[in-house]
């Protein structure tokens, strides 16, 4: 097997889409780019980043990551942000909305010299956003990347936000709905999944079968789960509704399995509450996984007969997409990202309601042909759409196009 | 002599312009003076963006109209406005707004969609780099267009026609510095209509072309 994560890739997606990516990156040979996050392990973002530096390197940037650190009332404050900017209407309290200032300063602080320095600094998500604000000298451009869904946010909450982030040379936004409008462009890039990660990759049965009797699944019943952090928006206890709904005629059992992450405080509550809502009973498994359990999720996910992802908010849907990638239907929640990626009766179905979740998955466990069916094409379309190296050419894309001007067409030489 | 053929590829990337419709008329609004891109890029960006098997409807704005406003009537109308047919992205900008014009007088009730479902003007960025690959005679274009990317065939077939002075594509425009020698292989070329066909079945009914036309 090939060192090369380039090579490694082109035994998945073809040597046609990575000629592509060689050729993009050329103008950004020796580009010092910058990811800045809240957190190194957990959520969709720190997956992204954990294999999209290594590839920005090979294909001759040079490219860093750096995290900022914060206290517990840094964490309640960038939560409830992330809350009220999908909506929630709260009042975040003066004295958090100060702490959060006070870390994103400390922070500009120790690594101002490596912001000001870089090409490209790419700020991910309302925690770090106000580092730009503290980084006066700065001579590279600056690029908010908004993973989440602010389309209808609490407008105070919003407005706070926006004097820090209009000031940035651009944004990219998931979907076009999610943004919101700023002075500068708001570029769309859809995020993806590494099909090499611990998380994607194929493992052998033995394995699949060890975490069946890990977990005390029945490999003879059909297997339901939501791979998904314990977050409201995510709604578990919708998912249990909708289990009770279906296995009043089919003998199932409901995985629901999810990680912490350092940056969500909330996680507990919501489990707590899911496993009241669970009330011992013995069919439903609710999985408290470490943040580097990504073996044992690829292994939930691939022994799952039906993925569910019941949001009511959602950014993109990664574990959709992962769920898609292992050759599964997804019953999603008809929000976000998610209505991207599941095509009623192609890939999954896309659902509203406890009620609705219920009946697509009679449906889908009385039409095994059809499990099948959708599963192949699932994972096709994400070959096809959402793997890291589409995101990776869109990034490298951004960055030309941005290096160049804002003119609609870009000639490279 | 004609220069050798510079085979080219272009990666594209959106942009949300902000501009926002709940309903006809508002869409008829931002029509009106929203920029040419975005026209450009809700009839053609679709080629290059995660579609599924056959669209019901080519464009974004008959896409919009069925599954925002649930209005078919008006979905079909829209679906059947092909841009190759205009002269230019002004022209097609008009034929729009006279249609919903006419739909507008139609229903007195104007369509409305849920916040959730409003139409996004979005345009484009077009990055095009050389790959370095030239070809100097017609009969190479036989092993090449198999060989293609999407992204190449998009910018040789699709994106050719704004930059060409006559709207055309690259292949048919550097046949043509071949005298009349290709003119039969023009015409059949001339005859594929790259708005209904997703870019893979391009390449593929292209290279047919070649294929049947380098061996007779």
């Amino acid at each position: 097997m090939t060192d090369l994560l380039l090579d490694r890739y082109q035994e998945i997606v073809g040597e046609d889409v990575v000629n592509n990516l060689r050729q993009l990156a050329e103008p950004l040979r020796g580009t010092k780019v910058v990811h800045v996050n809240s957190t190194r392990e957990g959520g969709g973002v720190a997956e992204i980043l954990h294999r999209m530096i290594p590839l920005k390197q090979e294909l001759g940037l040079d490219p860093s990551w750096e995290v900022i650190v914060g206290d517990a009332e840094f964490y309640q404050c960038t939560k409830y942000m992330h809350n009220t900017l999908q909506g929630n209407r709260f009042e975040i309290p003066q004295p958090l909305l100060r702490r959060y200032e006070e870390i994103n300063q400390e922070n500009a602080e120790r690594l101002r010299r490596q912001l000001e320095e870089a090409d490209f600094v790419f700020i991910h998500d309302p925690q770090p956003a106000l580092l730009l604000n503290w980084c006066p000298e700065r001579r590279g451009k600056w690029i908010w990347r908004c993973h989440i869904d602010v389309s209808r946010p609490y407008r105070p909450v919003w407005k706070y936000l926006r004097s820090y982030v209009e000031p940035y040379d651009a944004s990219i936004w998931s979907l076009a709905e999610f943004a919101q409008p700023l002075y500068h462009p708001l570029y769309l890039i859809r995020p993806s999944i590494d099909p090499l990660s611990e998380k994607n990759i194929e493992l052998q049965d033995s394995e699949l079968q060890e975490v069946l009797e890990r977990f005390g699944l029945d490999p003879d019943r059909p297997i339901i789960a939501q791979i998904s952090r314990f977050d409201r928006f995510k709604d578990p206890l919708g998912v249990i509704q909708a289990f009770r709904l279906a296995k009043t005629f089919t003998a199932l059992q409901l995985v629901l399995a999810g990680g912490g992450a350092t940056d969500d405080p909330e996680g507990e509550e919501v489990l707590a509450e899911a496993r009241a809502a669970a009330m011992d009973e013995p069919d439903i498994h609710i999985l408290l996984l470490p943040s580097d359990a990504h073996r044992t999720i690829n292994a939930l996910q691939r022994i799952s007969d039906i993925v569910v992802q019941k949001s009511t908010k959602e950014g993109f849907g990664l574990t959709v997409t992962e769920a898609m990638w292992k050759g599964k239907p997804v019953i999603g929640g008809e929000v976000g990202g998610i209505r991207l990626q599941v095509h009623n009766h192609h890939t999954g179905f896309l659902v509203n309601t406890p009620e609705g979740a219920a009946l697509r998955i009679r449906y889908l466990l009385t039409h095994r042909d059809k499990v099948e069916e959708m599963g192949q094409k699932a994972h096709k379309f994400v070959l096809e759409n959402f793997l890291i190296t589409r995101h990776v050419r869109e990034y490298l894309t951004l960055m030309v196009a941005i290096l160049k001007g804002t003119e609609e067409r870009i000639e490279l030489q | 002599m004609t220069d050798p053929f510079a085979v080219k590829d272009c990666a594209l990337i959106a942009i949300a312009t902000g501009e926002r419709a709940n309903d006809l008329r508002e869409l008829r609004d931002r029509l009106e003076t929203t920029r040419q891109g975005c026209i450009y890029y809700h009839f053609w960006g679709g080629l290059l963006r995660p579609s599924f098997d056959d669209p019901e409807y080519q464009n974004d704005f008959a896409v919009w109209a069925y599954h925002g406003l649930h209005d078919r009537f008006l979905a079909e109308r829209l679906a059947l406005v092909d841009p190759t047919d205009f002269d230019d992205l002004e022209d097609l900008r008009r034929e729009l707004i006279e249609i919903i014009e006419e739909r507008l007088d139609e229903n007195e009730l104007v369509s409305w969609t849920a916040a959730h479902q409003q139409f996004q003007f979005t345009r484009s960025q077009i990055v095009v780099f050389d790959t370095g690959i030239r070809i100097s005679k017609p009969e190479e274009l036989k092993g090449l267009i198999p060989q293609l990317t999407v992204g190449s065939v998009f910018y040789h077939f699709v994106d050719a026609r704004r930059r060409t002075s006559n709207k055309n594509d690259d292949f048919s425009e550097w046949l043509m510095g071949f005298g009349d020698s290709y003119d039969e292989l023009l015409e059949q070329i001339a005859s594929l209509d790259p708005y209904f066909k997703s870019l893979t079945e391009l390449r593929a009914q292209l290279g047919e072309i070649f294929e049947e036309y380098m061996y007779t």
